[in-house]
């Protein structure tokens, strides 16, 4: 019996983890096959492709508007992660460890900013960025993106923060460092794990946005690649780009598969175990 | 290398509090001095008004002469070991014992001969290259030690760094910042709670209570000489015993019986203009049983009967507690103390008396025994004000 009784628990949780694994990779698996099948075969309801090809990807490159809205959507997501990722640092690591007036209301209006459906500020913002001249240039995409991504980049980082023991900043100041050589070469580093998994966060949230993208450009200038993908038109008027948009879904996860691995390495958990006594 | 003077110094909170309380410590060059006390009692907040951690509120704080109430503590020149040692868990042991002479910007030949040399005083050459985290707690103390000792301050601050390590492991870390402070003759600044560690490391105690130094002076002096409740209760294990007494026709009379009333304390007391009623402190080692004792001491002492509630023998002596009967001794420094060490809410916790007696007593568990008390030993305290009426050192009983 008491053999048995661990080993069922562990088939038991094997069948559930498989569930949650197939759940949630039938449908990018089905976007896969759907991009390598060849047009007459795409709506046939194969799992796998009866017949194989590349021309789907071969296709969306001899379309300009989607190189030129992958490498507007390279750049501003990682513009504005930058940008949000460092803003977010400084303000997380200011309301973890100071106590200062109104620190309570801050916190509260970030987390509304948060909570505010996008769509209600669309055509709020499209006024606002064509009279100031934004409409259709990367800053005006940047802009609303750290907008959002802050606070989300905010909590997370100072939940990091919290965790990192004071009295290590104290012993900083004691070795003689300044406030800010402090935070930048102990603080800093032991919130990397932080820093990071927000960056993907905030990485992720920009190169996914379609509302803001599509309300706020309007050619090539600017326009991100989930926008193109929304623009493609098939061969004649009435046939479907599905193999295309599928092609192009595909490629969009590269991306951000290139970077989780990237920044995965550095995530290492348990970094500040040894600090003080554990 | 510097001397350390804390002149009328205040610690006050926004909310009013007092962290301390007009704290005036003059700490020589080369001197290990011992900041101790209950919790709360001001002895962090003073340490961390010297290292720079905390703003001083009011008076002045000279390193070496010259004031340092205005810099930061890296224009200060000190070093601080904190309780849970504070390691760089990102750094190795060599980097992390370095880091101080980094942002000196030391050249990094100087930094590395600088680390090693610290690493052989505190025998961590094998482990230079491991990081914190794979570390023993006495490792990791010892790392905390080396940053500290590396960029040879002016003094070292160390905030309870013992406390963290296990009973046995830190009788011999003990010794081992004995002999680093006298090797290195760097003036030091130590925060304890634990009694046994101030008498046994420092050159002076500064026992605080509320925010106020209640006594400063060597180990011995305190034990011999506290200056009032607060202290004589504090210091020694097991600590002093405290009886009510009344002074009557230049007799005394306690819940222990008549005790005879030596001539110097008369003298004393006389002198003092001391209240009827009075507080009795008497050590446990300066009860012996009265069958032991040699004919000629007899007389120099009073002897009382009491039953032996429990027994501890010790080999090489024997515990004897009694119950008291009467009255406890009350006084707000005992409160204080019984609050601090748990013991207030402990039935008969306090209510008795603990003898130190000879091994070669015959004194049983539940029978009567003759207990003899040396009361030339005897202090008197005032109950209402706490202070010891029979000090010989009255300079330091308003310290």
């Amino acid at each position: 019996m008491t053999a048995t009784a661990p080993a069922n628990k562990k088939v038991g949780w094997s069948v559930i983890n498989l569930i949650v694994i197939l759940y949630a990779l039938i449908p990018v698996l089905w976007i896969v096959s759907l991009s390598f099948k060849t047009a007459d075969t795409i709506s046939d309801g194969n799992f796998i492709p009866r017949s194989w090809t590349w021309s789907n990807y071969a296709q969306i490159f001899q379309i300009d508007l989607f190189t030129s809205a992958l490498r507007n959507s390279i750049g501003i997501a990682i513009i504005s992660t930058v940008i949000a990722v460092v803003i977010g640092t400084m303000a997380a690591y200011a309301i973890a460890r100071l106590d200062f007036p109104g620190k309570k209301a801050l916190v509260g209006v970030s987390l509304l900013i948060a909570m505010f459906p996008q769509i209600s500020l669309v055509s709020p913002l499209f006024d606002i960025e064509r009279a100031v001249g934004l409409f259709d240039t990367w800053p005006g995409l940047i802009l609303p993106y750290i907008t959002f991504a802050l606070p989300l980049a905010i909590y997370t980082l100072s939940a990091f923060f919290r965790e990192i023991p004071w009295e290590l900043e104290k012993a900083a100041k004691m070795d003689g460092a300044t406030p800010l050589q402090a935070f930048r070469s102990v603080i800093v580093p032991l919130a990397a794990p932080g820093v990071f998994t927000t960056a993907i966060l905030v990485f992720i949230f920009c190169w996914n946005d379609f509302l803001f993208a599509v309300s706020l450009t309007s050619t090539s200038r600017s326009q991100t690649a989930t926008v193109a993908i929304s623009q493609f038109t098939g061969a004649s008027q009435f046939a479907e780009p599905t193999g295309s948009i599928a092609a192009a879904a595909v490629l969009l996860t590269i991306p951000i598969i290139i970077f989780v691995l990237f920044f995965q390495r550095r995530i290492v958990a348990g970094l500040t175990s040894g600090a003080v006594k554990g | 290398m510097a001397d350390i003077v804390l002149d009328h110094v205040y610690k006050r909170y926004p909310d009013g509090t007092l962290g301390a309380d007009d704290v005036n410590i003059e700490i020589a060059d080369g001197e290990f001095i011992i900041l101790v006390g209950p919790s709360g009692c001001g002895k962090s907040t003073t340490l961390n008004m010297i290292a720079g951690l905390e703003d001083i509120s009011d008076g002045e704080l000279r390193i070496g002469g010259t004031r340092v109430n205005e810099k930061a503590p890296k224009d200060r020149d000190i070093a601080m070991v904190f309780q849970s040692y504070a390691l760089y868990p990102h750094m190795t042991v060599r980097e992390n014992m370095g880091f101080p002479l980094k942002l000196a910007k030391w050249s990094k030949a100087d930094i590395d001969k600088k680390v090693t040399e610290a690493a052989e005083i505190l025998d961590l050459t094998q482990h230079l290259d491991r990081k914190p985290a794979n570390m023993s707690g006495g490792q990791r103390q010892r790392v905390a030690m080396g940053r500290a000792i590396v960029r040879s301050p002016k003094a070292f601050l160390m905030d309870e760094p013992l406390s963290n390590l296990d009973a046995k492991l830190r009788v011999q870390m003990r010794t081992m910042v004995s002999k680093l402070q006298q090797r290195l003759e760097t003036t030091t600044v130590y925060v304890t709670h634990d009694q046994t560690e101030a008498m046994t490391l420092g050159d002076r105690i500064v026992v605080m209570k509320s925010g106020v130094v209640q006594q400063i002076g060597s180990p011995q002096h305190l034990y011999d000489q506290p200056a009032n409740l607060f202290v004589a209760g504090f210091i020694g294990s097991p600590s002093m015993n405290f009886v009510p007494g009344t002074l009557e026709n230049g007799g005394l009379r306690t819940s222990l019986g008549n005790l005879r009333m030596p001539d110097h304390i008369r003298r004393v007391l006389e002198a003092a203009d001391a209240p009827r009623e009075i507080i009795v402190g008497i050590r446990p080692e300066h009860f012996e049983d009265a069958g032991v004792v040699e004919d000629h001491l007899r007389d120099t002492g009073s002897v009382f009967s009491a039953e032996v509630d429990v027994l501890e023998s010790m080999g090489s002596d024997k515990f004897a507690y009694f119950k008291i009967e009467g009255e406890r001794a009350m006084s707000d420094d005992l409160a204080q103390l019984e609050a601090d060490a748990g013991t207030a809410d402990v039935p008969d916790g306090g209510g008795q008396l603990v003898t130190r007696l000879s091994a070669a007593s015959t004194a049983r568990e539940g029978q009567s025994s003759e207990v003899w008390v040396d009361t030339d030993k005897m202090q008197i305290f005032d109950p209402h004000s706490g202070a010891n009426l029979t000090s010989r050192d009255p300079a330091t009983a308003n310290a």
